[in-house]
């Protein structure tokens, strides 16, 4: 079943398009990885999911309904951070929670907001005001109004901002233990790719408002579907050879360098028809991380 | 709606700004207060000297109610300004805080919250305005002492007697929350258009400043406009102590002058609550939350 489905979201500011047609569906369960640079339009689409931000065109359905027409409803049972973790300074963490906890339909009683406070790792500091707190305390204790009201649903917009390492570690086991031994589905946006790679089963990657590209991390980092840069000392000529040969299906559209996607096994044969070709190559090089796929679909176009 | 009414007024009250207001008010009032009474005699002799050839003053002139009277004729000018702080930095505060997002992403709609926010406003300038009566009239009352109300206007006196004064304080400030209100809902309709916290309020206090200019000023062109500007109305709670007289020219107890003029204030003041609240709601509906 699809918690979200996103079809054909578009976002205009004046002549901006910062999301240009926009579809994707994230299933029950799943930790779904968003992908862009800054200013790709993540926060942009994040901002419009949670209906802070009126989309120019499309729809958005979360857990079966239209998002426009249930609003209350579905945020109800929604949970998020989105980018800062921007709160009342002169509140304490305590009084955060209290506040919020009102909000909800269900009763939150106080051992709930305690252990939610001992979740993220507050609750020595819990009558603090917040305007003494540091950035990754903010960060928790935005991640803890997050989950205070157990939504299905949980949207952490680069939740690790600011965090410490063994505070990233936290939220990385946090994520999964959400996913994996509560069944929620986590929609989780980040700049570190590798902190992506290491929690997320389905990714998307966008780049300028457009999906780059989308599916669940294995087939994104497919042995199958390897990346090849080839550097030579005239592209445009290799260019044309490989256009010309068997390879031509493998090319990638790219404005600038040679890149190829091909299963793994294939490289040295690759390779081969390179010299065979009298092609005067500098270097090959298979790229199969994330980051580098990231890198590849979002920085060359 | 009640629990995130509940929210706003907790977060005003934490709020270290809000008390500037309160405090502001009482040690305004406290330094008059003790002026007129350290050198109350010679500030009634100055008042009385035009009119003490032609008319004998018995009693005691300088008592609570005058003074109340003169501290609302002072402060309600510059009150207006300290719910500005406050109303005007409602929404451009959260929204520069980056916590509107927080709240706006909650199961409750933005109508909701903008009027919620509202009616938590509104409940501080009540407070601020009950702060303002305990202090001007109540402890001026305790202070100076009651008596007959002498009212010097611009071409007439007015003598109210003791017991027909006290209400008249009663209207007066039911009177004031309205204006204060309407000057809430106004910082409202700026806060709605803003994302930063100085701005709105800088520009209520000037739209205050620009349409009382616009009240006051007898241009023919303005004075077409001028019946339906809020300024125009907000300093007629003084028309609570212009009272009837008979053919003897004896005042009538328990009158008011002009009573038609008083309720047409309000009906004015209500429509700009009305119509600003109303703007700033289908504004922060329209709105996209990017902060």
């Amino acid at each position: 079943m699809s918690v979200i489905k996103v079809q054909g979201l578009s976002k205009s500011f004046g002549a901006l398009k910062a999301v240009d047609q926009l579809s994707f569906e994230v299933e029950a369960g799943q930790v779904y990885g968003f992908l862009g640079q800054n200013g790709s339009g993540k926060s942009t689409t994040i901002r419009m999911l949670l209906s802070l931000i009126h989309p120019t065109q499309g729809h958005i359905e979360i857990f079966g309904q239209s998002l426009s027409d249930n609003r209350s409803a579905i945020l109800e049972q929604i949970g998020a951070v989105i980018e800062r973790p921007d709160l009342y300074p002169y509140l304490t963490a305590q009084e955060h929670l209290t506040l919020f906890a009102k909000l909800r339909k269900q009763k939150i009683t106080a051992a709930k907001i305690e252990a939610t406070l001992a979740q993220v790792g507050l609750l020595s500091r819990a009558n603090d005001k917040v305007q003494t707190y540091s950035l990754g305390m903010k960060q928790r204790l935005g991640i803890g109004i997050a989950l205070l009201h157990d939504p299905q649903l949980i949207i952490l917009d680069e939740p690790t901002n600011g965090l410490d390492p063994q505070g990233i570690a936290d939220i990385r086991q946090l994520i999964k233990s959400l996913s994996k031994d509560q069944g929620k589905t986590v929609l989780v946006s980040s700049h570190l790719l590798s902190e992506i790679e290491q929690i997320a089963s389905h990714i998307l990657i966008i780049h300028q408002g457009k999906k780059m590209a989308e599916g669940p991390k294995s087939s994104l980092l497919d042995p199958n579907k390897t990346i090849v840069q080839i550097k030579t000392l005239d592209d445009q000529d290799a260019k044309q050879k490989l256009i010309a040969s068997v390879y031509q299906s493998n090319l990638l559209e790219r404005t600038e360098g040679l890149y190829l996607t091909i299963p793994k096994l294939e490289i040295p044969a690759l390779n081969a028809f390179i010299v065979s070709s009298n092609i005067d190559l500098v270097s090959l090089e298979a790229k199969n991380s994330l980051e580098d796929y990231f890198l590849q679909l979002t920085s060359t176009f | 709606m009640w629990p995130i009414i509940q929210i706003e007024l907790f977060k005003i009250y934490k709020r270290p700004r809000t008390y500037i207001a309160f405090g502001a008010i009482a040690a305004l009032i406290l330094v008059i207060q003790m002026g007129l009474k350290i050198d109350g005699e010679a500030y009634a002799a100055f008042l009385m000297k035009d009119i003490n050839d032609t008319l004998t003053v018995d009693g005691k002139v300088l008592n609570g109610y005058l003074i109340c009277y003169i501290l609302l004729q002072l402060l309600l000018v510059h009150v207006p300004l300290l719910v500005a702080l406050i109303a005007a930095d409602m929404l451009s505060g959260e929204a520069n805080l980056g916590t509107l997002r927080l709240l706006f992403t909650t199961p409750y709609s933005r109508t909701q919250w903008v009027l919620a926010k509202f009616v938590a406003a509104s409940i501080y300038t009540i407070l601020l305005l009950i702060w303002l009566a305990f202090l001007a009239l109540f402890m001026s009352m305790w202070i100076f002492g009651t008596d007959d109300l002498f009212l010097m206007k611009s071409n007439y006196v007015v003598l109210i007697q003791e017991q027909d004064v006290f209400w008249r304080y009663l209207g007066a400030f039911v009177f004031a929350s309205f204006s204060l209100l309407t000057v809430a809902a106004l910082g409202f309709l700026m806060s709605s258009l803003a994302n930063n916290s100085i701005g709105p309020i800088v520009a209520t206090i000037s739209a205050i400043v620009f349409f009382t200019i616009l009240s006051t000023l007898n241009i023919p062109l303005f004075n077409v406009v001028k019946p339906y500007l809020f300024t125009t109305h907000m300093n007629n709670w003084k028309e609570f102590f212009d009272i009837q007289v008979n053919d003897s020219n004896d005042a009538i107890t328990g009158s008011i002058l002009n009573v038609a003029k008083i309720k047409n204030s309000i009906i004015i003041l209500t429509i700009h609550i009305g119509l600003f609240v109303g703007a700033s709601v289908w504004i922060m509906k329209k709105k996209d939350i990017l902060s």
